[in-house]
């Protein structure tokens, strides 16, 4: 699992709430019509300036709030190739696995916000194309990479038909 | 030999018939799923999808339609719709619209019990720490396969140890504790652990205080929040099981209470002196941005929200009648009620503290997450206003309106406020010497 993107800086504490607010989501049944909304209360307009392939790189506590699976179904939906923070919050983490969306914890502090990026989430390496600069970040535990791998968990259980640890 | 478990560790343990410690991974048996309606995609979508045709076991499952209880749109009818669909077909029992918030329904209606591992797709699941059991909240997908399978993994978290002492003073109470913790811990401060409670203080804090703070474990970032069985809540659960004599799909037994065994590891301890605390109020934007009242009395609000799954139960409205009582909110202030469930709004109907809180200028809304969220399509505020509530979390757009201003304080604080039209010390409208 690789992907290859511009960075996206945010801050500490990106709930949930921030990534598609209850607003949007309930007034609409399905993720792709959500894709525009978000970041919408912190960054209008953050859908439209993405690329395939890009990355968010936040702070401390990504994810943090609801259980809402929509947050990272909706960062998946928007071409998202992955989330990089110096922490996640517990329910995000697992849903980001879920829907396939891949993660990597790491102190992401000296990563340039608009710097294009590659990242192989399978063995943690995050490479700056242009400097060339390295970071090694731990990758997710074995068991939930195996479910981000299949694409999600969906695919893991249709596969597998129950967790095999 | 087992070595000695926290109470989560030992829970899990049972789930999972092996002795487990913190940060191990393990498929545990699942008591109890509950799905509402906020979420996309539905759990019962995914079951679809994946094959599945009903779940392992419709006794164990509900669902809630209580997010948009006003049914307010399209898209909210055609979630309720497939819910009560998915409900009929597989003989699961769906609650709602207009029955009230998943957490107070399904603790009063003796469906979660000690020593159950409850999950559901909502985070605030770990309001059943107050009962003794594990409740934590996942994602669809995660339920699904809890739906598919019965099971799910999960690790086993660390534990803190949170004593608590003393008593409150009057015109303090338990959404003032949780949100002392929420200042000392931060926002991530849990992340992962479990946090337990225990103390002399718990003697004298009713379960609806200890579901007010075991709902906000989860804004310190916490898996659960969870409190001891004991005579407090054996009282209320007894009570409980004569009001729903057939409803407990898990009936508990004194064998079913989890304690901690001496020499348990904790990953860290605190203490909490109830007795030491005034009223706090968390500012916007953020859960841990705490102050004391002192701080921020006189701050202008517009509206005022007393409800949500924190503190929307009878003991909560019966404080706020006691601040309102004879008395009109201000003319520039919208006041929502929220009952957290129909029994409450019953209750607080007879013993007239709807009468009272209606003569005070309130606008009494459905049982359910009304006025909590912008999805529930009640109370939006304008830009630029104050908002004074109950609820759990008071992130930037959270109510509809990412202009608008959440301050975050107990049920009695956000009555005085109301009265005021400006943040408030509820202690000038306690009577000398009351007790909270
Ligand atoms: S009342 Fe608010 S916090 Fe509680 S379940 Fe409903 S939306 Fe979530």
């Amino acid at each position: 699992m690789n992907t290859l993107g511009r960075a996206h800086r945010f801050g500490d504490d990106i709930n949930t709430d921030y990534i598609i607010s209850a607003k949007a989501k309930e007034s609409r049944v399905n993720i792709a019509d959500m894709v525009p909304y978000l970041m919408e209360d912190i960054r209008p307009g953050f859908a439209s300036s993405l690329s395939p392939g890009d990355v968010i790189v936040a702070g401390r506590n990504f994810g943090c709030g609801s259980s809402r699976e929509a947050a990272p179904a909706v960062i998946k939906g928007a071409g998202v190739g992955g989330v990089l923070a110096a922490s996640f919050a517990r329910i995000f983490y697992r849903n980001a696995a879920n829907v396939g969306l891949p993660l990597l914890e790491f102190d992401t502090s000296a990563i340039p916000d608009g710097a294009t990026i590659h990242v192989d989430f399978s063995t943690g390496v995050v490479r700056d194309t242009s400097t060339g600069r390295i970071w090694q970040a731990k990758p997710l535990p074995k068991f939930m990479l195996e479910i981000c791998h299949e694409g999600g968990l969906v695919n893991y259980l249709k596969k597998h038909g129950r967790f095999v640890l | 030999m087992i070595p000695a478990q926290t109470v989560a560790e030992k829970l899990l343990s049972r789930k999972a018939g092996t002795p487990l410690e913190a940060g191990e991974i393990a498929v545990c048996a699942v008591d109890l799923a509950v799905a509402h309606d906020g979420n996309r995609p539905q759990s019962i979508d995914i079951l679809r999808e994946l094959g599945g045709g009903g779940p392992w076991d419709p006794a164990r499952v509900i669902l809630v339609i209580d997010h948009a209880p006003t049914q307010p749109n399209l898209a909210a009818a055609a979630i309720h719709d497939g819910m009560r669909r998915f409900a009929r077909e597989y003989g699961v029992e769906v609650l709602g619209p207009g029955e009230g918030v998943c957490h107070q329904i399904i603790p009063e209606r003796g469906y979660a019990s000690p020593g159950d591992l409850v999950l559901g797709t909502d985070s605030h699941t770990c309001t059943y720490g107050a009962l003794n059991a594990l409740g934590t909240g996942v994602g669809s997908s995660d339920l699904a396969a809890v739906f598919l399978t019965g099971t799910l993994w999960l690790k086993v978290p660390e534990s803190i140890y949170v004593d608590l002492t003393g008593r409150f003073r009057p015109g303090v109470y338990a959404k003032d504790a949780i949100l002392a913790l929420a200042s000392r811990l931060g926002a991530d401060g849990a992340t992962y652990a479990a946090l337990e409670f225990h103390g002399d203080a718990l003697a004298g804090l009713s379960v609806a205080g200890r579901m007010t703070m075991a709902n906000m474990a989860v804004e310190l970032g916490a898996k659960a929040g969870i409190f001891p069985c004991d005579e407090v809540l054996e009282r209320w659960l007894a009570e409980r099981r004569a009001a729903h004599p057939t409803a407990p799909v898990t009936p508990a037994t004194p064998a079913s209470a989890v304690s901690p065994d001496a020499g348990a590891r904790y990953i860290d301890r605190l203490q909490l002196d109830l007795a030491s605390l005034e009223p706090q109020v968390a500012c916007p934007h953020n859960v841990d941005n705490v102050r004391p009242i002192s701080d921020v009395v006189g701050t202008p609000i517009k509206e005022a929200v007393i409800g949500t799954c924190t503190n929307g139960r009878l003991e909560d409205l019966a404080v706020a009648a006691g601040v309102l009582a004879g008395r009109h909110i201000h003319p520039d202030v919208r006041l929502f009620v929220t009952p957290a469930s129909r029994a409450i709004y019953l209750a607080a109907l007879r013993a007239g503290i709807i009468e009272i809180l209606l003569e005070a200028g309130a606008i009494i809304n459905q049982p359910g997450c009304s006025a909590c969220t912008g999805g529930s399509h009640v109370g939006v505020p304008s830009d630029g206003e104050n908002v004074v509530t109950t609820a759990n979390r008071n992130f930037k757009g959270r109510l509809g309106n990412p202009e608008a201003n959440l301050f975050l304080a107990s049920p009695a604080t956000v009555a005085a406020s109301a009265l005021e039209g400006r943040i408030a010390d509820c202690r000038q409208y306690m009577e000398v010497g009351a007790s909270a």
